[in-house]
């Protein structure tokens, strides 16, 4: 029993180094703290993959009381440290993103154009969006 | 609902949305890696190169600590600065240095014709467009007329603006013009179109001459309307360090020596900073709390010749009227050196200390003011710092430079400071934009960015972040080489069970106390070491793919080593020791000088060791070395390119 408990301070602990790492390199003041919008890259760069609708509320859960456009790293660190202990926003695998691809390419080309790129990007039925707990 | 068909579409639309929504959600993650990347390079970039500056602050110390036990070269030393300040100098100069110099017909550079006048600057521009070399009789009467002129500049420079005169200031170029961008965007210098230059023109670069060369010609005509502020490179110590020196040597065999000399004094002589419409100071590093800009206005700026050469202690014995004595050099008993330094020499130690926050300090989010650790010199100043000079003479804003931004250009402290950067690429290709500002009293400032890519341009972001990844790995392997005893040492003693491998946390924490840099380290492990499958280091791995070169069979690894680590330094000592700028310097000398230099930096080298390589590489053996070859035989071999992974692409 002590022994896993051992194990997983010594797993946060790495955790909480690693994050700091991540964070310090967007810090640019050297104060700790980082402009809000860089905490979707340093989420992601962590390996995680949110989508926009969770990192709003990710972003809610971090942000001051009354929001500065910054964000600490004291509220950051235990809301991110969670994140990774319990694997959310797990990337996507390879293959469903590869099917994702081949959806869209309803002709089965093997690739898609620029054009219905930029149109499948761009189109978002905000219902179907809801719909779909997006 | 509906007939079936439609809820077949409604299907197909759904599944259509639900993929591009993975599609969208994956490249988020991809774009903000890249980003990630890019940052963590730039980082990689940044520490290192302030640690370098650091290092060459802590030089100076070496440099008091020499004068002071180096008896006789500094003798000779000081006899030809005492030579170069006496009064009669500018006739000497002229004499000494421009008229001597033919320009010979066969020669097809640019010819310039004083007076100048605005055709010179597009003669330059066009030539260095063409990758000519400019005469040194014509570099050396630059120099020469531009040193004239700004002997009669104040300190600080006044500047008006108005709506019809607005004034462009760009920052650090570091021979940067990149083809003279900023002078096609914006147009040249004129009555109608001033500019204030903020330091750190020259260094790092191949092509700083040429840049110092167009702003000098163009101040000459303008000497209204163009404003140089010094930076901390405008210094003929940093030259050594960072290649303007050896640009100068190189393109100017003959001549280059007083091409240097004269610079030594041009430099002194550059106006510490621009105050426009009396309410913005302009200054290349920023302030410290202690900053007296009354005192700044007054001091003998020409004095202030390197941050390498701090005031000593024996200036607070000078004798006020001794002004007129020459400067002489005396023995004690002890063969230490003592000056009854004329005021001619030095600055009292609070004004050089006022003129360094000036020329190194950087600003910071933290109040209060803190030695600038990072640099060595200057200090941290933080917002309440800011205020409360700003305050105290009436100003709104503060623009440095010295720092590079990704955008080109920062605001800071609530709007109050901002740096501004003008050499883009400055890292690397890709690596930030550079930007200067306009300005106009009574609007706000406007900031203008480029970044001049060639075939980068096309690339895509993948590979544009992988070539700096590359390059900012590729020296931090160089840094991670040159410490590789301490290093082995540290992880051999963190690893108990002597398996060759440590947790990435202990290898981390190995790697920052060593190398003293405050990196991602586990962030950048996978390109630095193997780890493997159980997330453990094989910290040996740190040493693979890279090694330096020994320069002769017999030497001593970690001598080569020390060597390796120590050669910007030991090169400044060596053009420190060698007044006559010849490239060698006796055996005798150079024994001499290893033995104070292992001292004071406590390097454990035998001094047999340093002997016999000393003789062996004096290879005529005449008796002297020459320094030059001697540093270049210790060189980093990579051995990786086919190894470095081409970017990561998997999704987790």
């Amino acid at each position: 029993m002590a022994d896993e408990k051992d194990r997983e301070e010594i797993i946060v602990a790495e955790f909480h180094k690693k994050i700091k790492e991540a964070f310090e390199v967007f810090d640019h003041e050297s104060n700790n703290t980082v402009d809000v919008r860089e905490i979707g890259t340093i989420i992601r760069s962590l390996g995680c993959c949110p989508t926009e609708g969770e990192l709003h509320d990710l972003i809610a859960e971090v942000e001051e009381e009354e929001p500065t456009g910054y964000i600490r790293f004291e509220k950051f660190l235990p809301v991110m440290t969670e994140i990774l202990l319990e694997r959310r926003y797990r990337p996507i695998p390879e293959d469903v993103l590869l099917r994702a691809f081949e959806v869209l390419d309803s002709a089965k080309r093997g690739f898609l154009t620029k054009d219905e790129l930029i149109k499948y990007m761009t189109e978002e039925d905000r219902v179907s969006l809801c719909r779909l707990g997006w | 609902m509906g007939c079936s068909s439609s809820s077949t579409k409604t299907r197909k639309s759904e599944t259509s949305l639900k993929a591009a929504l993975i599609i969208q959600n994956w490249y988020r993650g991809y774009k903000a890696r890249l980003k990630a990347r890019q940052h963590y390079a730039l980082t990689i970039f940044q520490s290192i190169e302030y640690a370098d500056e650091q290092g060459q602050m802590q030089l100076s110390t070496f440099f008091s600590f020499m004068f002071e036990n180096y008896a006789h070269v500094h003798k000779e030393e000081l006899e030809l600065r005492k030579q170069s300040l006496e009064s009669e100098q500018d006739m000497r100069d002229r004499h000494d240095y421009v008229d001597l110099i033919d320009v010979p017909d066969s020669y097809n550079g640019p010819r310039l014709q004083f007076p100048l006048t605005c055709t010179d600057i597009d003669l330059l521009l066009e030539a260095f467009k063409e990758q000519q070399i400019l005469h040194a009789h014509y570099v050396l009467e630059v120099l020469f007329e531009t040193k004239k002129v700004l002997k009669q500049m104040p300190n600080f420079t006044h500047v008006q603006t108005s709506p019809s005169k607005e004034l462009t200031i760009c920052g650090d170029l570091h021979r940067k013009l990149d083809d003279f961008m900023i002078f096609y965007k914006n147009g040249l210098p004129s009555e109608s179109n001033p500019y204030v230059f903020n330091g750190d023109f020259v260094d790092r670069g191949k092509n700083s001459i040429e840049i110092l060369m167009i702003l000098c010609v163009s101040f000459l005509v303008y000497p209204n309307d163009l404003h140089l502020n010094r930076g901390n490179h405008e210094d003929f110590m940093m030259n050594l360090r960072y290649g303007f020196t050896k640009e100068i040597l190189h393109k100017y065999k003959l001549h280059g020596k007083r091409i240097l000399q004269i610079l030594e004094e041009l430099y002194a002589w550059l106006p510490i900073g621009t105050i426009v419409d009396n309410e913005i100071l302009v200054i290349h590093g920023g302030i410290s709390e202690t900053t007296d800009l009354n005192l700044l206005h007054r001091v003998e700026r020409n004095k202030m010749k390197s941050v390498l050469i701090p005031p000593t202690e024996t200036n607070r014995d000078y004798d006020t009227d001794s002004k007129h004595n020459k400067v002489g050099v005396t023995f004690n008993a002890h063969g230490r050196i003592k000056t009854n330094g004329s005021p001619i020499e030095h600055l009292p130690k609070h004004e050089w200390e006022q003129i360094i926050d000036i020329l190194w300090s950087d600003p910071r989010g933290k109040n209060g003011c803190f030695p600038n650790t990072g640099r060595g010199g200057g200090c941290y100043f933080g917002p309440d710092v800011t205020s409360k000079i700003l305050n105290k003479y009436q100003l709104k804003m503060l623009i440095r430079s010295h720092e590079c931004k990704p955008e080109g250009y920062e605001i800071c402290h609530d709007g109050k400071v901002v740096t501004i950067f003008s050499a883009s690429n400055y890292y690397e290709e890709g690596s930030n934009r550079g930007a200067y500002i306009k300005l106009c009293s009574g609007t706000a400032p406007r900031f203008f960015q480029y970044q001049v890519t060639k075939a980068t341009c096309f690339q895509p972001l993948r590979q544009r972040v992988y070539t700096m990844e590359s390059s900012a790995i590729k020296i931090l392997k160089e840094r991670v080489i040159s410490r590789k005893s301490d290093l082995t040492r540290a992880f051999q003693l963190q690893d108990h069970r002597k398996s060759g491998k440590l947790s990435l946390s202990q290898w981390a924490f190995c790697m920052e106390n060593i190398l003293g840099l405050n990196l991602p380290w586990r962030s950048l492990s996978s390109n630095l070491v193997n780890i493997d499958k159980n997330g453990n280091v094989e910290y040996m791995s740190s040493f693979q793919n890279i090694h330096i070169e020994k320069p002769v069979q017999e030497a001593h690894s970690t001598l080569v080593e020390t060597l390796y680590r120590y050669r910007s330094d030991l090169e400044i000592i060596f053009n420190a020791i060698d007044t006559d700028h010849s490239g060698l310097i006796s055996m005798e000398e150079f024994r001499a000088m290893w033995k104070l230099f292992s001292a004071h930096y406590n390097v454990l080298i035998d001094d047999s060791q340093v002997n016999k390589l000393a003789n062996i590489m004096d290879l005529n053996k005449d008796g002297s070395i020459d320094f030059n070859e001697f540093l270049k035989a210790f060189y980093v071999v990579h051995r990786y390119e086919d190894l470095m992974k081409p970017g990561v692409t998997n999704l987790g």
